[in-house]
């Protein structure tokens, strides 16, 4: 049985810390593939690769939307009036200069796109979750007052959002729409999901 | 003594285990799912001459930047079915054409290695040769009857089986030395049957490294793993040592 | 009071938790003289845990449907990050819970562990054993390949020789006229939560009963008979905590370099572990040339084979092959033995276990090979293997059925009254 006077409590706390803590260490390794293994899958990944679209047939004023990620991607083929109105909403936006860092470096200006014309934007609502109506007519003709700039309406809690997807100040959507990686692949090809290579 | 001849018989069979029913010897197939030269060989040999026919479908071509390629490298040299990278190796053949033409669909290539074992394809792939006894004009040592044609012929030559060793079952079924059948080359191909050999190790090599591309990690993991319980093993021995100092 | 003192109190006032810690680990006495055999128990229980834990990550991926099955299992092998992994851990466990599972009961064979008062302890373990092959049945039709199939085929057959009402049975059981999509997804829920529940209650049932009794030792005697006077304390018990934990950590590291052998640089084993024909994806319109169950099986599989059809019916060698698994649990009532453990039974005992081991080895080999491998004997129809296989199936069951004789008149040796180290 156990006899005390032999017993070295020291060496004993030592060796069972260091038991346990190389054990600890061991048990960490064994959880680090289980867990990662809920991470995006190869299938995932190649689902959600980048997205090229020709947007050479996209006439000024309208919209296109198309699919990455499982996401609504808009491509919006901006006209020189909807651009001229941009500056001037920048009162009324909660987050003119695109300060949140929800565009890449490249789209970090007012019109938060690459070339000005054409707006990439992920049309997610930035509050919830919802994907927000499109509402481009200027004016009272979208039916959300006078002096609409064009853009769009969350028909969940009512956000709005202008045609760079800057959200209004006092909406629920605290910031802006995200712009998604995005690339020309040449003048009329998008590549959407991927920066510049190199970049 | 009968019976003691019966008992070497068993003890000289208890290694062999699946292959069971395949009568031919097999050749060892010099592989090695390390050396990256060959298998970036054996995928261009895959996608040029088995994908027409055979899908692979559970393998996605950028995961072949395994064996050291870059994605504009598969794209351009060995995509030719599809333009996404992270596409499954699926041919454009539909089943139904494939069953008319060669009586069978095509099997998936996928895990073909871990169900036939790299040995029998190495064996299978260069033991084609001339029957004209057959639809294809083809018959196999590895697989009799085989439904698929020479496709490689161009490589390797036509072979064409000795005559006075023509294939008869018979005495040979349970006896110990089972002379395997000659062929000898009939046509040369664009290959020497050495550089052809070599050619198939490759390609062999590549379909061991597809049915499990995560083949080389986890043996690389697996000494990394056992390093560690070592030492755990030091830690836990002493801690049960010093504590069972107690027990008389 | 310190912080942690006066949590565990307000948990004790609230749960058994100190009780419990004591009654089952700092306070359970077991014997000092356990030898490497007692490694096994401690293992089966990481077995489960390993292939409880393994399991539920392949559920989140795996998907049982006849079309897709196949298909998500190599996703898992190659899309799935670490996927390869999870599934060798969950195909290597299963076989080394029956290797373990299987020296496990060696042990109580060996050391009569099975022996009055601990009959229930190994009732429950048989059933933990019948679970553990339901289990393994089921788990193996999921990644749908040929073996998969074809031994599903074969297995759910059996039940199709029961007189009357089998054909209906083995239709009821697949839910299709042959295995089927109905029959992945049923087999699927078995094997995911059906059985584990069970499996999980009986291996608590399993633990219960032994602490209740007290364990046995390699000596087979009760070391309850020689208390220390003042403390109650049997002289040759010792806590299990940290006695018996710190010892086992030892089995543990061990063991799991094992297992990462098997899974780092052989997970097929040789085709044992994993079948190469499993890699074919089920085809209903054509057999493997050589189908046999996985290794665990493989005895009980030969004495189905070696049994010939009687009276136009398949169910004599189902019964026999029945009755080879549920002879087991008769063990504790058929051994009349005066001793236990097998280092004081008479020559009788040690030599039939000698034979029964090796009948049981041989069962195993015979049932992983075709029956016609090694040719027939003389002119006669009779394949050696059959032939070997009924002699070895009488063997068998002649352990166990004269067990009552060899062991009442066996010249065994007295026991000593402590245990010897």
């Amino acid at each position: 049985m156990a006899q005390q006077s032999t017993t070295d409590g020291k060496k004993r706390r030592f060796l069972i810390a260091a038991t346990g803590a190389v054990g600890a260490v061991g048990a960490a390794f064994v959880a680090t593939p289980f867990l990662t293994s809920m991470a995006p899958s190869a299938r995932a990944k190649a689902a959600g690769a980048p997205v090229e679209v020709d947007i050479s047939k996209l006439e000024p004023g309208m919209m296109v939307t198309v699919e990455w990620r499982g996401r609504p991607v808009w491509i919006i083929h901006r006209t020189k009036e909807m651009l001229e109105i941009l500056p001037k909403a920048s009162d009324k936006v909660a987050d003119p200069e695109s300060s949140q860092p929800l565009q890449p470096e490249y789209a970090k200006n007012t019109n938060r796109s690459i070339k000005p014309d054409y707006m990439v934007v992920v049309g997610i609502c930035s509050h919830l979750g919802c994907s927000p109506s499109e509402k481009m007519k200027i004016g009272p003709e979208s039916g959300l007052g006078d002096d609409w700039p064009g853009g769009f309406y969350c028909p969940c809690h009512g956000s709005k959002f202008d045609l760079a997807g800057r959200v209004f100040k006092g909406m629920p959507a605290p910031v802006n729409l995200t712009v998604p990686p995005h690339t020309y692949v040449t003048d009329t090809r998008l590549l959407i999901g991927e920066d510049k290579k190199g970049a | 003594m009968k019976l003691l001849e019966r008992l070497i018989a068993i003890a000289a069979l208890v290694p062999t285990l699946a292959f069971a029913n395949v009568e031919v010897p097999l050749d060892t197939a010099p592989i090695d799912t390390g050396d990256t030269a060959s298998l970036q060989n054996g995928a261009k040999l895959f996608v040029n001459h088995c994908l027409n026919c055979h899908a692979a479908s559970h393998m996605r071509y950028n995961r072949l930047t395994d064996l050291g390629l870059t994605e504009q490298q598969i794209k351009d040299n060995l995509m030719f079915t599809t333009e996404k990278i992270g596409d499954h190796m699926k041919v454009a053949m539909s089943a139904k054409d494939a069953a008319k033409w060669f009586g069978a669909q095509p099997p998936d290539l996928s895990v073909i290695a871990r169900s036939r074992g790299a040995d029998w394809l190495y064996t299978y792939l260069r033991t084609f040769y001339r029957d004209d006894t057959r639809a294809t004009g083809w018959n196999n040592v590895a697989f009799p009857n085989v439904g698929m044609p020479h496709v490689l012929a161009e490589l390797q030559g036509e072979l064409v089986m000795e005559e006075h060793k023509a294939a008869e079952g018979g005495e040979g079924a349970h006896g110990a030395s089972h002379e395997p059948p000659k062929l000898v080359l009939a046509q040369a191909g664009s290959m020497t049957l050495k550089q052809y050999d070599a050619a198939i190790a490759d390609l062999v090599n590549y379909l061991v490294y597809m049915g499990e591309p995560a083949r080389n990690s986890r043996v690389q993991i697996g000494m990394m793993t056992l390093l560690f319980l070592g030492v755990l093993l030091v830690f836990a021995y002493v801690l049960k040592k010093e504590y069972w100092k107690d027990v008389h | 009071m310190s912080k942690p003192a006066a949590l565990i109190q307000w948990i004790d006032e609230r749960f058994p938790l100190t009780a419990n810690w004591k009654a089952h680990l700092s306070e359970y006495y077991a014997p000092k003289n356990f030898n490497f055999w007692y490694y096994f128990g401690s293992l089966a229980l990481l077995v489960l845990v390993i292939q409880v834990l393994s399991g539920i990550f392949l559920t989140m991926h795996y998907k049982p449907d006849a079309a897709l099955a196949f298909g998500s299992v190599e996703y898992i092998m190659r899309d799935v990050p670490w996927g390869w992994l999870v599934r060798y851990i969950h195909s290597t466990g299963a076989s080394m819970f029956f290797i373990v599972v299987y020296l496990h009961m060696l042990r109580g064979l060996l050391y009569g562990s099975y022996r009055k008062p601990r009959e229930l302890i190994w009732i429950f373990g048989m059933l933990i054993y019948l679970c553990l092959m339901a289990e393994a049945f089921f788990g193996y039709l999921l990644p749908w390949g040929q073996m998969s199939y074809w031994g599903a085929q074969v297995i759910v057959n059996l039940f199709a020789a029961v007189p009357f009402v089998g054909e209906d049975l083995s239709v009821w059981i697949r839910g299709d006229y042959v295995v089927g999509d109905a029959t992945l997804n049923r087999f699927f829920a078995f094997h995911v939560i059906a059985i584990p529940l069970v499996l999980i209650g009986l291996v608590a049932a399993h633990i219960i009963a032994l602490h209740e009794v007290g364990s046995n030792n390699p000596d087979g005697i009760d070391i309850k008979k020689k208390k220390d006077p003042k403390t109650g304390i049997p002289l040759d018990g010792i806590p299990f905590h940290p006695y018996y934990t710190v010892k086992d950590i030892v089995g543990v590291v061990v063991f799991l370099m094992v297992f990462t052998i098997v899974v780092f640089f052989m997970p097929e084993v040789g085709g044992y572990f994993l079948e190469y024909n499993n890699f074919i994806p089920a085809d209903p319109m054509k057999t493997p040339p050589h189908i046999a169950p996985v290794w665990y099986f493989t005895p009980y599989y030969a004495m189905l084979r070696a049994v010939p059809a009687m009276f136009g019916s398949q169910f004599p060698g189902v019964i026999v092959m029945g009755a080879g698994v549920v002879i087991f649990f008769l063990l504790p009532w058929l051994d009349r033995g005066k001793v236990r453990s097998i280092r004081y039974r008479g020559p009788l005992f040690r030599g039939w276990l000698y034979v029964f081991i090796v009948s049981f080895v041989i069962l195993g080999w015979l049932g992983v090979k075709p029956t016609d491998f090694l040719g027939k004997v003389g002119s006669t129809d009779l394949e050696w293997a059959t032939l070997l296989a009924r002699i070895f199936t009488i063997v068998y069951f002649l352990f166990f059925l004269l067990m009552p004789f060899y062991t009442a008149i066996d010249r065994e040796q007295p026991e000593p009254d402590r245990v010897t180290g």
